[in-house]
């Protein structure tokens, strides 16, 4: 469970997160939704430390994360699993040397063991025969896949995706929001997604975040979403021709 | 202003980079592969850049100094000290700024920009020391003795082009080189590769590490690198010269 408390965050003068609260509970796909620019992005780094928040606090099941040393913040990130949006896999590396790098680097683990962690993940995300490409010779839709493989390589307790659909068809998109959802059931992690994609929201999201121009505006499950008389939530819901005429 | 802000961040990644690494391990492969990618891969451009640049420098002296007053060997003795005191290391280092100082900046801040630095940084990795660290090492052990090579080829270069252009004979050539020889100069050279090194790997580093927004900003903070790392070589040039030739 992560809870956090009054968040707000500014870059200069410029306000982009302003007081938010809320929780996200474990075992369930938490979804944060909202326009691009409304500041998902920048709410996600601040809740994992990327960015620092200026007020509030983070509670990772209890741990306040702006109270830590920097070393216990560099522990609890080896919890922390993060897909970005990109992917963000070394392009310097091929996919089985990207899953295995966290290994590489955090435990003690032999080879073999390893090696059967690496494939494990790969196998995971149905990648079976692209183990010694480089990211740049396989598909977008495959690098996020490698992507949340490398993420779960240390048994996280976290899960973070920021637009893990973001770039891809909607048939690979869903093939990837399901993958998030089932890994977040099977392993029992509390996983929070960015999306600005209405098809995540109705496929997978149990609870929903709205952030419209860095405030929350709503929250609630995805059978509430459907009846809100929030009014920037339905322009953004029913932004397009098809959702209106699904509404009627 | 904006100066001394750049002076502070550069300052403040300095300290990032050599703070304690997670896996020293790790480190070693790290940098045997930047001596590979940034080391080795300059051979060929310091082999011909020195080669020709010895050629033409011994040509123009002789064609310059034709002249019964002076000695013949001071072709020879000209090419050896220019490139002893000045073209190897520092005209190099130039050149050098344009190859692996822009490869520095535009891989660390393609990095940046495609979050590969946050995901290091996510994962509880000191992002600054594992991919800077190792290409400071890199270019501070391989840049002296690119140095060294460039002056021996230098001067290789006018040994064969001066005799086969008819501009110098090869004893005149042989004495001149050999006229007062003073072993400083190498001293001085490596000692102007050593800061050099670290400016051409540090400097670019910082520009990468800094670039916010996409390839455009990648390409440009590359360039600004470039030029900022061999204007900095050029003062520290004045600098070292001027305190160790005294
Ligand atoms: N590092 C930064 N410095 C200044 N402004 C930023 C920075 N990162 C994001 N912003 C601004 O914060 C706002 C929210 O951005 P972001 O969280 O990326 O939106 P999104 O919801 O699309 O993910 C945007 O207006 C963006 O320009
Ligand atoms: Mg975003």
């Amino acid at each position: 469970m992560i809870e956090i408390q009054n968040i707000s965050k500014s870059f200069g003068e410029k306000k982009v997160l302003d007081d938010i609260s809320t929780v996200f509970q474990k075992g369930q796909t938490n979804l944060i939704i909202g326009q691009s620019g409304s500041g998902k992005t920048v709410l996600l780094k601040s809740i994992v430390g990327l960015h620092e928040a200026d007020e509030g606090n983070i509670l990772y099941d209890g741990r306040d994360l702006l109270g830590m040393n920097l070393r216990d913040q560099k522990t609890l990130r080896r919890e922390i699993g993060m897909v970005f949006q990109g992917g963000a896999l070394f392009d310097s590396l091929t996919v089985e040397q990207n899953v295995r790098f966290p290994l590489d680097m955090f435990t003690d683990q032999t080879e073999a063991e390893k090696q059967d962690r690496v494939d494990f993940c790969l196998e995971r995300v149905n990648i079976v025969d692209a183990h010694h490409k480089f990211p740049s010779e396989i598909s977008g839709g495959m690098q996020k896949r490698v992507a949340i493989a490398r993420a779960i390589a240390l048994n996280p307790r976290y899960l973070f995706c920021d637009e893990p659909n973001s770039g891809l068809d909607p048939l690979t998109a869903i093939v990837i929001d399901n993958l998030i959802n089932e890994i977040t059931k099977e392993f029992d992690i509390t996983t929070i997604i960015n999306t600005h994609d209405m098809n995540s929201v109705m496929e997978i999201g149990e609870k929903i975040l709205f952030i419209h121009k860095g405030k929350k505006e709503w929250e609630g499950s995805k059978e509430d979403i459907l009846r809100t008389e929030n009014k920037p939530l339905n322009e953004f819901i029913f932004s397009t021709k098809l959702t209106q005429q699904l509404k009627k | 202003m904006r100066f001394l802000v750049h002076v502070g961040k550069y300052g403040l990644l300095l300290k990032k980079i050599f703070s304690k690494p997670e896996k020293v391990k790790i480190y070693y492969k790290l940098v045997l592969q930047e001596i590979e990618l940034l080391g080795l891969n300059s051979i060929g451009l310091v082999i011909i850049v020195s080669l020709f640049s010895g050629a033409v420098i011994t040509l123009q002296l002789a064609y310059n100094m034709d002249n019964p007053f002076l000695p013949d060997y001071l072709v020879g003795l000209g090419n050896r000290d220019t490139m002893l005191l000045e073209f190897s290391s520092t005209i190099m280092a130039l050149i050098l700024t344009g190859k692996i100082g822009s490869h520095i900046s535009s891989e660390i801040g393609s990095m940046k920009v495609t979050e590969q630095i946050d995901s290091l940084e996510m994962m509880g990795i000191n992002s600054a020391g594992y991919l800077i660290l190792p290409k400071i090492i890199a270019v501070m052990l391989i840049l002296p003795l690119l140095t060294i090579m460039s002056a021996f080829l230098g001067i290789l270069g006018g040994l064969i082009a001066g005799p086969l252009a008819g501009a110098v004979t090869v004893s005149d050539y042989l004495d001149g080189i050999t006229y007062v020889f003073n072993p400083y100069y190498v001293t001085f050279s490596i000692i102007k590769a050593f800061f050099y090194a670290f400016l051409i790997s540090s400097v670019p580093s910082y520009f990468g590490y800094h670039v916010e927004g996409g390839a455009l900003e990648v390409g440009k903070s590359s360039t600004q690198a470039v030029v900022t790392t061999s204007i900095l070589i050029l003062v520290f040039d004045l600098l070292l010269t001027q305190i160790l030739l005294q």
